[in-house]
């Protein structure tokens, strides 16, 4: 290591072309970064609690919709399914609409991104909503029938609110996750925050500096998210009710 | 939409062969070296002693905040500087992909092996370690005779779970040209320009790969023995 020169100023230094400084690439990535995983997660957590709802209504071909969905995106690698939306789904559709999406629609790889990013964790979070509908006692589901709530009601008042509160801390590290793969939209090339650094890696050799930096930043965000969900938790709690679960 | 030329994927079927056989082999050595770090790093977390628990804990809440890529990155730029440091070379000593991404993974996937071993551990009732230690077994003993292997078999199947999804991490190895099943599809998608077919037929043989590990994964999971 005595060989690497260090030089923390470098975040200071202006690029070549275009009178930037460098630390302006890393603040763009990550505001991408940002932006890119909290509209993935809005669109994931209303896909993955409609899947998981739909896999445990009693009908069976909704179940069905819900599990094959489920299988689908949980089997193919994110980075593959970008693959696909980016590269392929262009292709396969009729020619007028691959061409909007390959040149009239702006910003393509940040919607890709999105919306892969969406898809993928719809599905993990499905499944959880699917494990903590199970988990609550069929007698809710029952009482709620019999007092005469519509099967609708009883999912919207009864078993939602529980499980959603349940379900608060894998729902966390799906949310820390999301930002942690978005990273992935880095091969169709977003300009999020891993691909700013790398950049700023391949301008300036300092690495060393660099990729302490993206790290920061990265822990930064997941300490960010555990703390809002901890206090998400902590206000919706219901006295009493997790407790001896 | 141009036709779909079958044929390039039966030309291309040896090379993509190459790839998935390099995955298969960096998800095994990447689970072995995982469970064997994450094992220690779970002992670590339960050892009762206060810096060691620290430590573990430390090294395993950063490998589960960062992603993959940049742990990959991090790899691919820092080993050959410290290879230079340690062998006093002039010139930074470059090592491949298939290095840093088998060093990598190992980093990585230990931090989330570590957690589920951990919870294997906790599930044994605390009798089985009283028993062992009652035998005059020491630390280690315990754990190797006593306490893992029951941790182990109420673990198996969620380890395989975490084996499926490091599996499917494997593809990550695509951002440092590692040529696994991915990086070899794409590598000839880019060439012959046939990005459909290639890219479907590789989201197809993971599909039907993943999915049957985790079908079985499942009946496994429906066994009595494994009912935690």
């Amino acid at each position: 290591m005595d060989s690497y020169r260090w030089n923390w100023q470098v975040f200071w230094n202006t690029v070549d072309y275009g009178g930037e400084q460098y630390y302006q690439w890393l603040v763009s990535g990550l505001l991408l970064t940002i932006a890119t995983s909290l509209l993935a997660w809005c669109l994931a957590l209303f896909l993955g609690i409609l899947l998981g709802v739909c896999t445990t209504t009693p009908l069976k071909w909704v179940c069905w919709i819900g599990d094959i969905y489920v299988e689908v995106f949980r089997n193919i690698p994110l980075i593959v399914q970008m693959f696909l939306w980016f590269f392929v789904l262009p292709e396969i559709l009729p020619p007028s609409w691959g061409n909007w999406l390959k040149t009239g629609l702006p910003f393509p790889e940040f919607y890709t991104a999105v919306f892969s990013l969406a898809f993928f964790t719809a599905a993990r979070i499905a499944e959880q909503v699917k494990a903590g509908i199970m988990s609550i006692p069929l007698g809710q589901k029952s009482a709620g029938l019999a007092m005469g709530f519509t099967l609708l009601q009883v999912y919207r008042y009864i078993l939602l609110p529980c499980v959603l509160r349940i379900m608060i801390p894998p729902l966390t590290s799906e949310f820390i996750n999301i930002f942690k793969n978005s990273s992935v939209a880095l091969t169709i090339g977003l300009l999020e925050l891993m691909a700013t650094g790398q950049q700023v890696n391949e301008y300036t050799f300092q690495g060393m500096e660099v990729f302490s930096v993206v790290t920061l930043l990265y822990v930064g965000i997941a300490l960010v998210v555990n703390a809002i969900m901890a206090g998400i938790e902590e206000r919706v709690k219901i006295p009493g009710y997790l407790e001896g679960r | 939409m141009e036709s779909f030329d079958g044929s390039v994927l039966w030309f291309s079927l040896p090379y993509l062969w190459k790839g998935l056989q390099y995955s298969l082999f960096l998800t095994f050595t990447a689970m072995v070296g995982g469970i064997i770090c994450g094992s220690f790093l779970a002992m670590a977390r339960l050892s009762g002693i206060r810096i060691i628990e620290r430590l573990a804990s430390l090294y395993v809440n950063f490998f589960r905040s960062i992603p993959l890529i940049l742990v990959i990155f991090w790899l691919y730029f820092l080993v050959p500087l410290l290879l230079q440091g340690m062998t006093k070379t002039e010139q930074p000593i470059t090592i491949g992909p298939d290095q840093t991404a088998l060093i990598s993974f190992i980093l990585f996937e230990s931090a989330y092996y570590c957690e589920i071993i951990r919870a294997g551990i906790q599930s044994v009732p605390s009798g089985q370690r009283n028993a062992a230690k009652a035998l005059g077994l020491n630390y280690l003993q315990q754990m190797r005779y006593v306490i893992m292997p029951q941790a182990f078999h109420t673990m198996l199947p969620v380890l395989l779970t975490q084996t499926i999804v490091l599996f499917q991490d494997t593809s990550l190895v695509y951002v440092i040209s590692g040529t696994d099943f991915l990086g070899a599809a794409s590598k000839i998608a880019q060439r012959d320009s046939r990005l459909v077919e290639m890219y479907t037929f590789v989201a197809l043989v993971y599909f039907i790969l993943c999915y049957l590990v985790s079908q079985g994964v499942k009946r496994l999971q429906h066994q009595p023995s494994f009912k935690v």
